[in-house]
């Protein structure tokens, strides 16, 4: 085995975030080069009455542990994925999965736009570069990405792009974005 | 006739509870690992040592062989990360394995890293 000693292997860790039922779990699993590592409990009736399904009532399951995917960029460099629970109540382990991220991905759906507030101050407030996906669900009005911007009341370069998370050439192009963002964002930081 | 309903194998769930495995703490002594650090084998456990190992514990002096990070080790066993976390602090104090935490600051700062992230992504 070759000792490594020159080229430490890198890791690096992208976040995916957004409101409850948002997209986060698919978008990972589009993309990741390994089943996703999550928790879907079935929502009883009592979590139906705390877990708001307004406009989503078609989902039947939700994430209480964490979505974690990983795509190996070469030997030595992998980015890990981490979706965090949707929940107000998962909160707390938000600050451990940004710690040192490279970026995040805050989905957000048309239909329930306030979901995704806290996202975005959450990233806002920490100076963790992100970008906005608006996910295209069937049925759900489609807004243009200037609508979402002004809503979300964004800075003039976080980009905001439409996507549709169950495709792989889409999650892969939300990725991109988004690394081609940190990368803006750390140029222009010096 | 009608068949009885058995309860086995996975559908009769862990036949241990996660948090029985490591004796209910919830904590790893030392510092917590981040879920990308990288997790070595340094040591190969002999004599006593190796006799109070736990099956999980010996799993993943295996899957360390070659690094690996805390959160594909949590994949590896299929178990709650916070498990994972308590049986790697017990295999580091006993200096079976290293775990090297990355460094975020110069990970996030390197321009040719992100750059080989984004070919690599564009090449999916």
């Amino acid at each position: 085995m070759d000792s490594g000693l020159s080229d430490d292997p890198v890791a690096l860790k992208i976040l995916v975030a957004g409101g409850f039922g948002v997209g986060k779990t698919t978008l990972v699993g589009a993309i990741s080069e390994i089943k996703p590592l999550r928790t879907e409990e079935v929502l009883s009736e009592r979590g139906i009455g705390v877990d708001d399904i307004d406009g989503v009532e078609a989902k039947t399951t939700t994430t209480v542990a964490m979505d974690f995917g990983r795509i190996t960029i070469r030997d030595g460099l992998v980015v890990y994925l981490f979706g965090t629970p949707g929940q107000e109540r998962f909160w707390f382990m938000w600050d451990e999965l940004s710690y040192g991220a490279l970026g995040a991905v805050v989905i957000a759906d048309t239909r329930r736009l306030t979901d995704c507030f806290p996202s975005v101050d959450y990233f806002e407030q920490r100076g963790t570069p992100f970008v906005v996906a608006v996910n295209c669900f069937d049925g759900a009005a489609r807004h243009s990405v200037d609508d979402v911007r002004i809503a979300l009341d964004l800075d003039p370069d976080v980009p905001v792009l439409l996507c549709d998370v169950r495709r792989r050439s889409s999650a892969k192009e939300v990725m991109v974005t988004l690394v081609e963002h940190s990368l803006r964002t750390l140029t222009a930081t010096g | 006739m009608t068949e009885t309903p058995q309860w086995l194998d996975d559908a009769a769930g862990p036949v241990v509870r996660p948090y029985a495995l490591i004796r209910g703490r919830t904590r790893s002594s030392g510092d917590a690992f981040d879920l990308v650090a990288t997790v070595t084998v340094v040591g190969e456990p002999s004599g006593e040592a190796a006799g109070e190992l736990g099956p999980e514990q010996r799993l993943i002096l295996r899957a360390a062989r070659s690094p690996i990070s805390v959160a594909d080790v949590a994949v590896e066993l299929d178990l709650p990360i916070g498990v994972v976390r308590v049986l790697l602090g017990d295999l580091r104090d006993n200096g079976f394995i290293s775990v090297t935490s990355p460094s975020a600051a110069r990970q996030r700062s390197n321009e040719g890293i992100l750059k080989e992230v984004i070919n690599g992504l564009r090449a999916l």
